[in-house]
């Protein structure tokens, strides 16, 4: 059966069919490098109780508007078991400002603390079906390799104003996770800019 | 002859007056959105959702304007730009100044995105950019999100034409 779900899964990247991952689904791990050249995975980290995984970019307007409040979200989450990971989906040949050496120059002039990680094939933002950046899939893990997509969407509702933001999703998610409590908006959309794909 | 110069001048004055200050960008709500998804016409609506800093929305807003001269008749374009308020004057209308958009140009001031978004298709991922053309008159809509080629516009239009 293992293998068979394997196999499911490897069908379903490889010919980038399906409409990604829901919530309530098992969260598909993957070892991708990080901006300091270390591969990073899901499982890798002992200490986490989940990941908030944000698929984003140094390129998108939104992306950039939100780098501060990814920055405050690892900083008050990472203590509690909940670190960010953040996956930069684009193509680099489409999108040459998403290079990972653009990427590690971003990373350094931001001073980011969570891992920054390339997904060069693509793969992981197919399977996890995300669309637009920045794009927000919230992690909780089950047992040691095993972590449950709890929540997908935006981190909050003002793209513009973080301090105008009356509905903070990302953090009201985690919070009810924390507490044991059910997650009450599981699913939003924001406007954003689409993923760049290889031609 | 001489007395009818005067109101002539005026009226060339205001008329090149509205060329240049044309097109004015509207800021809107969604209410003024909703008024074009369900309005009662019988020109085929073509609403297309851009933003300045969006590439591939900027490379298919060709393709709106030549639908625009080949087609204003039977069609209404509305370019309803996402683009933050704040940058309206510093940004947007000088870019459809720029390029002499001739099609409406909304700017849609509605921030809680996920208010929104379902109502307009609930295909719609929130990427942009993103095409809606509706059939007032059959009730058909076609969605379609990420970027155009040349020649897709004409076709959705002539599908739902029929």
């Amino acid at each position: 059966m293992i293998h068979l779900n394997a196999i499911l899964v490897l069908i379903t990247i490889s010919l980038g069919i399906g409409d990604g991952l829901k919530v309530g689904d098992q969260a598909m791990d993957f070892n991708l490098t990080n901006v300091d050249g270390n591969m990073v995975s899901l499982a890798g980290n002992q200490d986490a109780n989940g990941y908030i995984l944000i698929f984003t970019c140094n390129t998108c307007p939104y992306s950039v508007a939100y780098e501060d409040r990814i920055i405050a979200l690892h900083e008050k989450y990472a203590p509690k078991g909940y670190p960010v990971v953040a996956v930069q989906p684009n193509d680099a040949k489409r999108s040459p400002g998403d290079s990972f050496e653009r990427m590690q120059k971003r990373a350094k002039e931001k001073g980011f603390t969570f891992p920054y990680l390339m997904d060069e094939t693509q793969e992981v933002t197919r399977t996890y079906g995300a669309t637009n950046t920045p794009h927000v899939f919230v992690l909780d893990r089950k047992s040691n390799d095993k972590f449950i997509i709890e929540y997908i969407g935006a981190i909050d509702n003002n793209s513009r104003n973080a301090a105008a933001a009356d509905k903070r999703y990302v953090e009201t998610a985690i919070d009810n996770l924390i507490q044991g409590n059910s997650i009450e908006t599981t699913k939003t959309k924001a406007i954003g800019c689409t993923i760049k794909w290889a031609s | 002859m001489h007395k009818s110069l005067p109101v002539f001048c005026c009226i060339a004055l205001l008329f090149t007056c509205n060329v240049i200050i044309s097109p004015a960008v509207r800021v809107v709500k969604f209410d003024a959105l909703e008024h074009l998804m369900t309005r009662n016409t019988e020109k085929i609506e073509v609403i297309n959702f851009w933003a300045t800093w969006c590439k591939p929305c900027i490379k298919e807003l060709p393709y709106f304007q030549d639908l625009q001269n080949q087609m204003a008749d039977r069609v209404n374009i509305t370019l309803i730009s996402l683009d933050f308020v704040d940058v309206l004057n510093e940004r947007v209308i000088p870019f459809v100044e720029r390029r002499q958009l001739t099609p409406e140009v909304l700017l849609l001031d509605e921030i809680d995105y996920n208010s929104w978004i379902d109502k307009v298709d609930p295909s719609w991922s929130g990427a942009i950019p993103a095409t809606l053309i509706i059939n007032h008159q059959t009730g058909e809509r076609k969605f379609h999100e990420g970027e155009l080629k040349q020649g897709d516009i004409q076709n959705m239009v002539k599908e739902l034409s029929n």
